[in-house]
């Protein structure tokens, strides 16, 4: 697969299709190829665990030109998102799909789309996708503890928070040029890592990814704290399928939870 | 008397209303001379579809102990679906905060008419009730205090989780 990678990404800069090939190179380090002689550095490993999707918003990597990307089955639903939300251009871009069996990240096992389905090009077949682990998740634990102890358990996990907004940097759908955790006119979110100014900022990344978080972890990967951020988002993810049957980058044409409304939605905690 | 009676708790309620239907209830329960707990603090917004969740989160932050977000019944907003959409934000937005461990039973939620001044009334009565009887949200004003450095110690945070709840 990667050899077929490597031809493609050649031959797509060769023929000037694209001017930028955005995939993984050693040890799995995003690499962003420009000329046709380096897709040689490509790779296509189980350490390819990153989200691609990050860069497509990125100002200095759309300077460079059109771009093709590689991704894996559950980075495409980033592309999905990303283009209901009118940040890409689907028309403008390249998508080499790597049919995938896991790259050996926990998501992994609840893995919906191993194989991209929207991709200009599908390198490789996907070997049987692996049974879904039995048992309670990681969500599931969590939410059958009582609140007071839920509480206790973020309040510990975020006392380890530096904010160093690296969740943020890493979300592919976190695009804001200038997030409102920047804003300080007035502050809305108190900047100090302490447990106030965590929370604060804990909730809001959340809740700005509520119904667009397509789960690919990549929050929870890049915390130098280890604080599982991904089951918030999973949390989120849980109650927009149960309330609105959405599942964020699954349909390309579904509209939007939040764009949307229905005079039909509940409200049973309303008075 | 040798003792001071010990005061008596008072709840903090911050309601945040919309222009157009709520603030006109309250208003109207005003020259109706309807009488309601004092404990409420109204900020008057455009409509519900302009309530940030990070208001909720600021007013619990400054000590809050409960807040009411309230407006126009669902096919009577000013600006046509500002409440749709705010109804759809607050249904994911209680999920998480259940998620968080957060206590959801102090954030109300109410459509109030402007003709509703009595129902008005009635609901500033039942939470600041309900409210009282919870008791100060110590744990989420207790945030506050805690200064940079102070926080529990990483290693007591790093005991506390089991690795397979990272997924």
């Amino acid at each position: 697969m990667t050899e077929r990678l490597r031809q493609t990404a050649a031959r797509l800069l060769s023929e000037g299709k694209v001017q930028l090939v955005i995939g993984y190179g050693a040890a799995g380090r995003p690499a962003l190829i420009t000329k046709a002689e380096d897709a040689e550095k490509l790779e296509w490993n189980d350490r390819c665990l990153a989200n691609l999707a990050v860069y497509l918003t990125r100002k200095e990597v759309k300077a460079l030109g059109k771009a093709a990307i590689v991704v894996k089955g559950c980075d495409e639903r980033a592309l999905v998102v990303l283009e209901k939300e009118s940040q890409i251009d689907r028309g403008a871009l390249y998508v080499i799909g790597m049919a995938c069996d896991g790259v050996g990240a926990p998501k992994c096992g609840r893995c919906q789309v191993h194989t991209p389905r929207f991709a200009d090009e599908v390198i490789g077949t996907q070997a049987e996708p692996p049974a879904p682990p039995a048992g309670p998740n990681g969500l599931d634990r969590l939410m059958a503890k009582s609140s007071a102890e839920r509480w206790a358990f973020w309040n510990a996990e975020f006392a380890r928070c530096v904010k160093c907004y690296a969740c943020r940097q890493v979300c592919p759908l976190c695009y804001c040029e200038r997030c409102i955790a920047d804003k300080n006119r007035p502050v809305v979110i108190d900047t100090s890592a302490t447990p106030k100014g965590n929370f604060a900022w804990h909730i809001t990344r959340a809740f700005h990814l509520a119904a667009r978080c397509v789960g690919c972890g990549e929050c929870t990967r890049a915390c130098p704290a280890g604080i599982p951020l991904g089951l918030l988002n999973q949390s989120l993810a849980q109650a927009t399928e149960a309330h609105f049957g959405y599942r964020p980058g699954m349909d390309r044409q579904a509209e939007p939870v939040f764009g949307a409304w229905s005079p039909a939605d509940k409200e049973d905690f309303i008075g | 008397m040798s003792e001071p009676m010990p005061m008596s708790f008072e709840p903090k309620i911050i309601a945040f209303v919309c222009n157009w239907c709520t603030y006109l209830g309250a208003d109207l329960a005003g020259t109706n001379r309807l009488e309601y707990p004092p404990n409420v603090r109204i900020i008057r917004l455009p409509c519900t579809g302009r309530i940030d969740f990070n208001l909720l989160v600021k007013a619990f932050e400054i000590g809050a102990d409960a807040v009411l977000v309230s407006g126009c019944h669902p096919g009577d907003c000013h600006y046509t679906a500002g409440n749709f959409h705010a109804r759809r934000r607050w249904m994911l937005f209680r999920s998480l905060l259940e998620t968080l461990g957060i206590e959801t039973e102090r954030i109300h939620f109410t459509w109030i008419s402007a003709a509703e001044g009595k129902k008005f009334q009635q609901v500033i009565g039942e939470i600041t009730a309900t409210a009282r009887a919870m008791g100060p949200y110590a744990a989420y004003q207790g945030l506050s205090q805690v200064q940079v450095g102070q926080a529990s110690t990483p290693a007591a945070g790093l005991q506390t989780r089991q690795p397979e709840d990272a997924q």
